[in-house]
């Protein structure tokens, strides 16, 4: 007999994500992903003037508010064919690897490392081991032994107050969790660690963005920051240097704890490198342009088929043709309907809702499946960093070799990149893109104060829209993968706007043809010890850092079941 | 002395941007003191960690759906009765505002005391627009946010119109 798991919500913060699998003999046969709350935006900026598009996009998501904005600018300057500064794509470029790093840290710190770490557990644990542990992992200065002895402290104290808070209803003692009292205290203390860390990404994009979480300083055409290194309401130098130091503290957390970090949890949970493969076909965009046109990039990103990096294609320009003409999405089991049959390219797209209940062969989420060429695609932190194995980056060959190294030495065994590829794997990726990321935070502040050093302070070139039809897409490579803005613009007012963001692409339905999106093909023989407490499920979805871009933020007095279980 | 008003929600879904419209509105009408800082949170959640840690008096302007209540009724909570309302188990794991102040007390730097002001929404329909019920209910809230940080001896005065 096969049973039915509904998990319902599995993330609040943004917006609702259902998941249901059914399974048969302790492993899932079945699943479905569901975006259980209907996005309008796209409406709400019909008519509206371009260049508030971006301030309105960045209200999407509680998550990914800079991304949308930087996205929304870069899709209308790809209609007008518009310039940007090169200062602007520095600061620009700043703002998103900083939110990068802030979210890839959040989000392994803060939401899914409670999937693979026992807290409780942690009261268990002896400081001084702990401490002898993390020094073979690296030689991050926090990690001393009084360190570890005054987080099981907090942690005790913590947990006699009652108020569990990020830590409530964790699964706690489940069969699945596997690490040492020592590693789960280690992880811990790096977790109130995290929190310190990921101010000082806050801080540059506080800094550079004027304000955050919603940043002040975008335009299109650039960025609204006046450079004068004499004023003190401008980006001075003071400022600046600023940014330096908050960039140095991000590397060094980044390298010498999330890194190992990541590396350490994945040995101990080895088996799930063979977990949660799921779709292989990977696309990323490249990003970080150094010119004002967008056709040369610090980071790399195209299309990975069948997950073999010999078949890399590269994407190599913003309006890239390849991505461009790839790109539709299907309705067919999405509470949405076309005014025509078949999927439709995002420039033609519609948002007409059409609810119906929830149908395991029908309609049942409110998110579109895309596709690319008419397959699915996977998206994120493990698309780019294939991206740039396949190209030869030189940055993610680095950390990518740096940790398959840390987990080889753990496990006592050769491992290569094909163990990227899985639930375990997804997380790992995610970590050498965030050191990726800090070596692009760095490059671009001092190619910025190289460029202001020669004199040149511009930061904006002003749009002008033409009467009649005009047409553009913005590509950006977000925490969660690729982020792209279809925008159809008449007469200098928005006729058309659609948003494909990478959750639609990893968390989408079922397609035309009915073959299952990346977020179900993964869950696909995932082990189920409990099916009341079903950890692997979130362990999978978690992987790839869902964000439904809707954000729902109520505080709801009726509390709903979180997991159901039934019988089928 | 240090106060944070801060307002989330988002303004995309109609009243269920309530409590950034309160603080835009608060600081567009009102001259602000130093030891006050206004926050439009929106929905995030980390990002305001640094600025709520160690406040003298967090009031937090937001949503709140609640049985059988009109919307626009404003229910008013504080201290205990917060942590006792974001102790809800909705989801395993969710970093929201409810996890920014968990994580505050785990490293002992909650702010001291934290009072909630939730309206009760109409609606969540994709606009930028309140509802008239609660739209109607905007400049009460504003008096309360106003007594709540007037109770610490801090005012808040009205620019002249």
């Amino acid at each position: 007999m096969s049973q039915r798991i509904t998990i319902d919500p599995i993330t609040r913060i943004e917006g609702h994500l259902r998941i249901d699998v059914e399974v048969d003999n302790g492993k899932v046969s079945k699943a479905w992903s569901s975006g259980q709350m209907w996005r309008g935006v796209e409406l709400i900026l019909l008519g509206r003037d371009p260049r508030d598009a971006w301030a309105i996009t960045q209200r999407i998501c509680g998550v990914c508010t800079t991304v949308h904005a930087i996205t929304s600018v870069r899709a209308v300057e790809n209609a007008l064919n518009l310039e940007v500064p090169v200062n602007a794509q520095f600061i620009r470029n700043m703002i998103a690897s900083a939110h990068a790093l802030h979210d890839h840290i959040v989000h392994f710190y803060h939401l899914s490392a409670l999937d693979w770490v026992d807290v409780v557990s942690a009261l268990q644990a002896d400081p001084a081991k702990t401490a002898q542990l993390a020094e073979t992992l690296s030689d991050w200065g926090m990690n001393s032994k009084q360190v570890m002895a005054q987080t099981q402290e907090k942690l005790k104290a913590f947990v006699g107050t009652g108020q569990l808070g990020p830590f409530t209803n964790g699964y706690w003692g489940h069969p699945a969790m596997k690490l040492p009292p020592e590693v789960n205290l280690l992880a811990v203390a790096h977790y109130l660690q995290a929190l310190e860390a990921q101010r000082h990404a806050n801080k540059i994009v506080t800094i550079l963005g004027s304000k955050s979480p919603h940043i002040q300083n975008l335009a299109v055409g650039g960025v609204a920051n006046p450079i004068d290194t004499n004023s003190q309401s401008n980006l001075t130098i003071e400022r600046l240097l600023a940014v330096k130091e908050h960039i140095d503290a991000l590397s060094e957390f980044t390298r010498k704890v999330y890194l190992p970090d990541v590396c350490a949890v994945g040995a101990f949970y080895a088996d799930w490198t063979k977990i949660g493969k799921g779709v292989t076909n990977y696309i990323s965009t490249p990003d970080f342009p150094i010119d004002s046109k967008g056709t040369q990039f610090l980071v790399p990103g195209g299309h990975v088929p069948d997950g073999d990096l010999a078949q890399y294609k590269p994407f190599t320009q913003f309006g890239d043709k390849y991505l461009h003409d790839g790109v539709e999405e299907s309705v067919k089991h999405a509470w949405y309907e076309y005014s025509k049959p078949g999927p439709l390219h995002p420039y033609e797209g519609e948002t007409k809702p059409h609810y119906t209940d929830f149908q395991d062969e029908g309609k049942y989420s409110w998110l579109k499946a895309p596709t690319f060429y008419g397959k699915r695609a996977q998206v994120g932190p493990l698309a780019n960093v294939l991206c740039g194995l396949a190209a030869g980056h030189q940055p993610t060959v680095t950390y990518a070799t740096e940790a398959l190294n840390r987990v080889s030495t753990l496990v006592g065994s050769k491992v290569g990149p094909e163990i990227l590829h899985s639930t375990i794997g997804r997380h790992a990726a995610r970590a050498v893109r965030a050191c990726v990321m800090t070596e692009v935070l760095a490059q671009n502040w001092s190619m910025l104060i190289e460029n202001i050093g020669k004199g040149d302070k511009a930061t904006f070139n002003k749009p002008v829209f033409p009467k009649g039809e005009i047409r553009g897409f913005g590509m950006h490579e977000a925490p969660r993968g690729l982020l792209s803005h279809w925008t159809v613009i008449k007469d200098g007012k928005i006729a058309n706007y659609q948003c494909v963001v990478p959750s639609t692409w990893n968390a989408g339905p079922r397609d035309e043809t009915d073959v299952i999106g990346p977020y179900e093909a993964s869950l696909m023989d995932n082990p189920i010890a409990n099916p009341d407490q079903p950890l692997e499920v979130l362990r999978t979805v978690h992987s790839f850092d869902p964000c439904l871009a809707c954000a729902v933020h109520v505080h709801d007095e009726e509390k709903g079941q979180v997991v159901q279980v039934k019988a089928v | 002395m240090r106060v944070v008003v801060l307002g989330v929600g988002n303004i995309l879904m109609s009243d269920e941007g309530v409590g950034v419209h309160a603080v835009t509105a608060l600081a567009e009408r009102y001259a602000v003191p130093d030891e006050v800082e206004i926050i439009d949170g929106g929905t995030s959640g980390m990002d305001c960690l640094d600025r709520i840690a160690e406040a003298d008096l967090l009031v937090i302007a937001d949503c709140m759906r609640s049985k059988d209540k009109a919307p626009g009724t404003i229910t008013r909570l504080a201290d205990d009765e917060i942590n006792a309302w974001f102790n809800t188990k909705i989801s395993p794991h969710q970093v929201g505002l409810s996890d920014v102040l968990a994580a505050c007390c785990f490293h002992g730097i909650s702010p001291k005391r934290v009072v909630l002001l939730g309206v009760q929404p109409q609606s969540f329909e994709t606009c930028m627009e309140l509802t008239p019920p609660v739209a109607a209910v905007l400049p009460d809230l504003l008096e309360r946010l106003v007594a709540e940080v007037a109770a610490m001896g801090v005012s808040l005065t009205k620019k002249a119109a």
